[in-house]
């Protein structure tokens, strides 16, 4: 919500394209590591990187958050549970009054674990599932992981710790029970967030047979539109172009509004583009983040006006925008062009007329492989520890 | 939760005690960690206004000092949308 008292201002959202001193939108990736290995994972998680912060250089973020006045931060991973200074770094984000939000697959959420993060101020936790069924859920995440992911949010409930958020990429299988996602939101009294399944990380294999058709696509706008309450990240805004547009910024953030601190520390322009082409720096160089997002050449050019390419003569481009960078690079489309899955169809059309074999290779993932060195059949079961200590 | 009160300009408001400005070319983000929820105030103007609310015995006191005369009723207005997000609070 803006309040305007200056009509002559110039619009907020070019000032916002324009970038901000610092980051609304901050998503930092606190390790590689993860005990589940989700088709869609957009960081390709599974292994940890022995170059990760240490916990004395993950305080010394918080602290630059803290002086550069970013409210909160969206905590994730890998699963950001698994790090062993998770708490520490938690209640020293909130003592410097950096807010977090994080992520989790809900599987180290234990009882007592979840009484710890009711007694902490500024913390909203997001569970992830990505079916309302396990059986929808579980085919993408692992086997066992639906039942993880309600026994945190049970642990939740019982130790009252208010409303936390329950996370849902929609995919082709799971946008049928969008309605049954609500229902379970509702019995806990959460929130429910739904976001934009892009082709990022392992996402480039699954992309192709999981993201909404077309029909399912105008299926959720109206949906949406019709529920408010419902908490999207701003990550649908290329459904805008059907219409009335979507609650939220309406525009790509990144490198604007939005990066990701990795857990390297290399910041990319947002969390769905780890690919060396969206790589401004780290946050080890000199000048630390600040430098990065204040000074670095990727982010001043993403700040530049962009072209409308081939979008040009369409008349919603101002309601889409041309859509998500993120999804035209990784499915290898050009990013002044449509996104793939524009609403008139442009997307299909260069989707069909790209040549072959121009899928950008990410180097980058951090998938679990084998003693080859091949990565692992994804989604590989859960393996879990004793209920006691689920 | 209680609902927030009526914007009364005769009234002392300051800053809501949960709530932090951070500078921008536009005006400022303002962002409320009780609601979490967080805004856009778009004139420096503004910014100005509801940082030196509490210095003012009255909001009214402080639009009449800090806002010329055709301005006063839109900063009033925003001053009241402001109070009923909870980014102004009456002391």
């Amino acid at each position: 919500m803006s309040i305007d008292a200056a009509p002559q201002a110039m619009p907020l959202r070019e000032r916002f394209t324009q970038g901000l001193d610092a980051p609304i939108c901050l998503t930092w990736e606190l390790t590689y590591a993860c005990n589940l290995a989700c088709v869609h994972c957009l960081s390709s998680s599974g292994r940890r990187d022995p170059r990760e912060l240490s916990p004395v250089e993950a305080r010394g973020i918080v602290d630059e958050l803290a002086d550069m006045k970013v409210f909160y931060v969206n905590i994730g991973g890998g699963e950001p549970m698994l790090r062993p200074d998770f708490f520490d770094l938690l209640g020293y984000a909130v003592e410097k009054k950096v807010g977090v939000k994080f992520s989790t697959n809900g599987t180290r959420l234990t009882a007592e674990r979840a009484r710890r993060l009711a007694a902490m101020d500024y913390v909203d936790v997001q569970i992830s599932i990505d079916g309302a069924l396990a059986s929808t859920n579980d085919a993408v995440r692992g086997t066992g992981s639906f039942a993880a992911a309600r026994t945190a949010m049970d642990n939740l409930a019982a130790a009252d710790f208010g409303q936390f958020k329950i996370s849902v990429v929609v995919t082709r299988e799971n946008v049928t029970q969008l309605d049954a996602f609500a229902d379970i939101a509702a019995g806990y009294g959460a929130q429910l967030r739904l976001t934009r399944f892009r082709p990022s990380g392992r996402g480039v294999d699954s992309w192709e047979a999981l993201h909404p058709t077309a029909d399912q696509q105008r299926m959720l706008y109206h949906w949406l539109l019709d529920r408010p309450d419902v908490l999207t990240g701003d990550s649908f805004f290329h459904l805008s172009a059907l219409g009335e547009p979507l609650d939220g910024l309406n525009l790509c953030g990144a490198g604007r509004v939005v990066c990701l601190i990795d857990p390297i520390g290399d910041v990319y322009a947002c969390p769905f583009v780890i690919d060396k082409e969206f790589l401004a720096g780290n946050v080890r160089d000199s000048g630390g983040f600040a430098h990065v997002w204040r000074q670095s050449d990727l982010f001043q050019s993403l700040r530049e006006p962009q072209s409308a390419g081939a979008c040009t003569s369409c008349g919603s481009y101002d309601a889409c925008q041309g859509g998500c960078m993120a999804a035209k690079f990784f499915t290898g489309l050009p990013l002044d062009g449509p996104d793939p899955e524009c609403v008139f169809g442009h997307g299909e059309e260069a989707l069909a007329a790209r040549p072959a074999l121009s899928l950008p290779q990410s180097t980058l993932g951090h998938s679990k492989v084998d003693s080859h060195g091949v990565p692992l059949p994804v989604p590989t079961p859960v393996r879990f520890r004793s209920s006691a200590r689920v | 939760m209680t609902a927030p009160p009526a914007f009364d300009p005769s009234r002392h408001w300051r800053l809501h005690p949960q709530v932090a400005l951070r500078d921008e070319s536009f005006g400022a983000l303002a962002y409320h960690y009780g609601t979490r929820r967080l805004l856009f105030l778009k004139s420096p103007q503004l910014v100005a206004l509801v940082s030196s609310l509490e210095e003012f015995d009255s909001a009214r006191a402080a639009i009449d000092a800090l806002v010329s005369e055709t301005e006063r009723p839109t900063y009033t207005r925003a001053l009241a949308r402001l109070a009923a997000s909870e980014v102004i609070d009456v002391d």
